[in-house]
């Protein structure tokens, strides 16, 4: 066997086995304790994005595995490293996203003496990762990068994370890279049971009203084609959760567009109408639930999940089946049939011909914006986006056609994600457009990545959606507290973002029309070179409706202000 | 849609086998912390398999939250089964150490006498107190505790109970 005699150190096995995963990037930071592991990296062949802070680097290979479908590798050093990558491997977590974040640890026998830069992040990150590890002997690091790419990768995907401490980092040990791994605890269920298809297949022919509710599961499972064809086979309509968006085109007949707090009257309407729904890779979410009591008062629920614990949860379902979408789409398409449904379907069609999403066309408007990105971006265009208003229009009104073409932190919320997640994307996708639609609060958040992009020469086109304020939070203030805009302006202190963006050696442009907007979007498009930044100064106070209130039943929407 | 009388709570006994690692223990109890379920009591030690540990823990929830404890620990990798042994016929015990007040000879009878009742052990016997082991079903521990009471106990210590599911289990 190769090299089985020749010793190496814990940092070159590292390497070594990270190549054998297939490894081509890495976002990362480096620090004292990693240093065995950076220096070996340096002419491993492997690509080391430097990024400005540990947050962009999580989010970076989070970016990277969202829109290529392989586990995003991000490092730091141990203590104020490692803690600074929670954030992202938080994100990671929320949207079941495979990345591997590798953190330098203190030597062995330096551990829980509170040393210099320690912090015990196997601890921290336990409630936010698949699983993860901390590796205390050199012989336990091949096997440990093998289970962590296999759990992350597997199953439901998920962030896990590996603790390296700088001893075991340069401690001589062999390189044996396990070819199969086998987890005696960890067994996921792929096949969907056989009868509980069975019994699905039987629902769904006796239902009038039937409806699909796609989440980020069909996504993960590559089980677009599969969803399309039992769409197209039975005719059933199909909503999706925000992570969903883009499983099928938006501008299918039968997509009725997203679901939820802000997702369209139609899609809503349908929920509470329909007779059966078919959940497919999603979680029930509240900000998709509404009021849970409320939640699809009139239809059995069907529940396709990987995740046996996502099953029951928040909803209780008739019939579940654990197993990969993928895998139960081929089955029930091999059964599918044309459904008649045509009343619920002209009901439906007629809803969304009656409540269209609209808004005022006067000023630039940041629904214009997106509608015009949707309109001219190739159909393979990765959209990232930030957190809040900035994110709901972008599910609202730009048409997904391919599935992972968005990229949004979707569970956990995360302000800043977008940015970094687009660094991430571009290099996973060089020849594709990726567009990063922020928020003007949001951009800042790590608006340091700038200097990781223009280094990089990555034309990422940051859109920012500009109206001097934390415009979902506004939105809740002026709906729900009195109009108190406690901390959400940040008009007194906006930096100059075109100056800003010229100060990082970037491009930056601003508009305050839309026909200027129109005039230099192709210019910015076209950008092959470097980051891209447009100030858009939208209307201030556009808002994000139909909103269903907290709490409140999907039918319950409000359509603008009072 | 199914909702009716789920909502009972019940008390619960769980086996779960796990990787005799470390942070496992953490693991399990960040679980039920981070989704708001009470443990009522937990034991936890080495198997005849050495790279496998047991722990016993009774909870207390309906069906819907025992569902979920169910599959949360699933989930964990480290876990390598689960069993809710309530389910069908087990044995259970617990073991007590519980130091009382003896201020006289006649009260350090009185409480032998007891503990003879009881099948307890006598061991340690100070000019102040005296120790008992007691090893039991916990409703037998429990018992014990509330005779002792009286006299006055100065220290009290349980392990939590373990359990095993009988050969011949019946399904209830």
């Amino acid at each position: 066997m190769e090299g089985k005699e020749k010793k190496m150190t814990g940092a070159e096995i590292m390497v070594r086995s990270l190549k054998k995963e297939g490894v081509d990037t890495i976002f990362g930071y480096p620090g004292g304790v990693l240093l065995p592991l950076c220096d070996h990296l340096y002419d491993s062949g492997i690509r080391v994005i430097l990024v400005r802070h540990e947050q962009g680097a999580a989010h970076a290979a989070d970016g990277y595995a969202r829109s290529s479908g392989k586990v995003g590798v991000c490092m730091a050093t141990s203590g104020p490293g490692a803690t600074n990558l929670v954030t992202g491997i938080a994100t990671a977590y929320m949207d079941s996203i495979p990345i591997v974040a590798i953190t330098g640890q203190v030597a062995t026998h330096l551990i829980g003496s509170d040393a210099f830069q320690e912090v015990d992040i196997t601890g921290i990150t336990r409630p936010i990762t698949k699983h993860n590890y901390l590796i205390k002997d050199v012989k336990d690091i091949a096997r440990t990068v093998k289970e962590a790419f296999y759990i992350a990768s597997s199953g439901r995907p998920g962030p896990v994370l590996i603790d390296f401490p700088v001893d075991v980092q340069r401690a001589e040990g062999n390189f044996e890279y396990p070819e199969e791994i086998e987890i005696r605890s960890y067994k996921p269920t792929y096949e969907g049971h056989p009868l509980q298809i069975e019994r699905a297949w039987k629902t769904i022919k006796e239902a009038k009203k039937p409806l699909l509710l796609v989440g980020g599961g069909v996504i993960s499972s590559n089980a677009s084609d599969q969803l399309r064809s039992f769409i197209e086979k039975t005719g059933i309509p199909v909503v999706f959760t925000l992570m969903g968006l883009g499983s099928i085109p938006g501008n299918h007949p039968l997509a009725l567009g997203m679901l939820g707090m802000h997702g369209t009257k139609y899609a809503n309407y349908a929920v509470v109408e329909a007779d059966l729904l078919i959940a497919v890779g999603c979680r029930f979410d509240d900000r998709i639930t509404g009021k849970i009591e409320t939640f699809a008062p009139n239809a059995k629920i069907i529940h396709i999940d990987i995740d046996p614990s996502s099953i029951s949860k928040n909803i209780v379902v008739d019939i579940p089946i654990v197993g990969d979408a993928k895998n139960i789409l081929s089955k029930l398409v091999e059964k599918a049939e044309k459904l008649q449904i045509e009343p619920w379907v002209k009901k439906i069609m007629d809803w969304k011909n009656k409540h269209p999403l609209t808004y005022e066309k006067n000023g630039l408007k940041p629904q214009y914006i997106i509608e015009k990105l949707s309109e001219i971006l190739p159909e393979d265009a990765i959209i990232c986006t930030e957190v809040g208003q900035n994110q709901m229009w972008t599910a609202q009104f730009y048409k997904f056609k391919k599935p992972r073409t968005l990229v949004s932190s979707g569970g956990l919320g995360t302000m800043g994600f977008g940015f970094p997640a687009a660094i991430g994307a571009q290099i996973a996708n060089p020849d594709r457009i990726v567009v990063d639609i922020a928020g003007d609060g949001s951009i800042q958040m790590n608006i340091q990545e700038l200097a990781t992009a223009v280094y990089n020469k990555l034309p990422v086109k940051i859109i920012i959606l500009n109206n001097c304020c934390l415009g979902m939070v506004r939105q809740w203030q002026q709906l729900f507290y009195k109009r108190r805009y406690a901390y959400t302006c940040l008009k007194d202190a906006e930096p100059d973002f075109v100056k800003l963006a010229d100060a990082y050696g970037a491009k930056g442009y601003r508009v305050t029309t839309s026909e200027e907007f129109d005039n230099i979007i192709s210019k910015v498009l076209e950008e092959k070179e470097k980051p891209v930044l447009v100030d858009c100064r939208i209307c201030e106070e556009e808002n994000v409706f139909p909103m269903v209130p907290a709490g409140a039943s999907l039918d319950q929407m409000l359509e603008g202000l009072a | 849609m199914a909702e009716n009388n789920e909502k009972e709570q019940r008390s619960h006994t769980i086996v779960i086998a796990v990787e005799n690692r470390s942070g496992v223990l953490a693991r399990i109890s960040g679980l039920f912390s981070a989704r708001g379920y009470n443990i009522d009591s937990l034991s936890v030690s080495e198997t005849e398999d050495p790279s496998i540990s047991k722990m016993t823990l009774t909870v207390r929830g309906d069906e819907r939250i025992l569902e979920q404890i169910y599959k949360q620990l699933n989930k964990l990798i480290d876990v390598i089964k689960v069993s809710d042994l309530t389910e069908g016929d087990f044995i259970d015990r617990e073991l007590a150490l519980v130091k009382v007040k003896t201020l006289n000879s006649a009260v350090r009878q009185d409480i032998m006498q007891l503990a003879s009742v009881f099948r307890a052990k006598v061991v340690d016997i100070g000019k102040q107190s005296l120790t008992l082991e007691i090893v039991g079903k916990p409703s037998k521990v429990n018992a014990m505790i509330e005779m002792l009471r009286s006299y006055g106990i100065k220290e009290m210590i349980r392990t939590g109970k373990i359990a095993m599911a009988r050969e011949f289990s019946q399904k209830k």
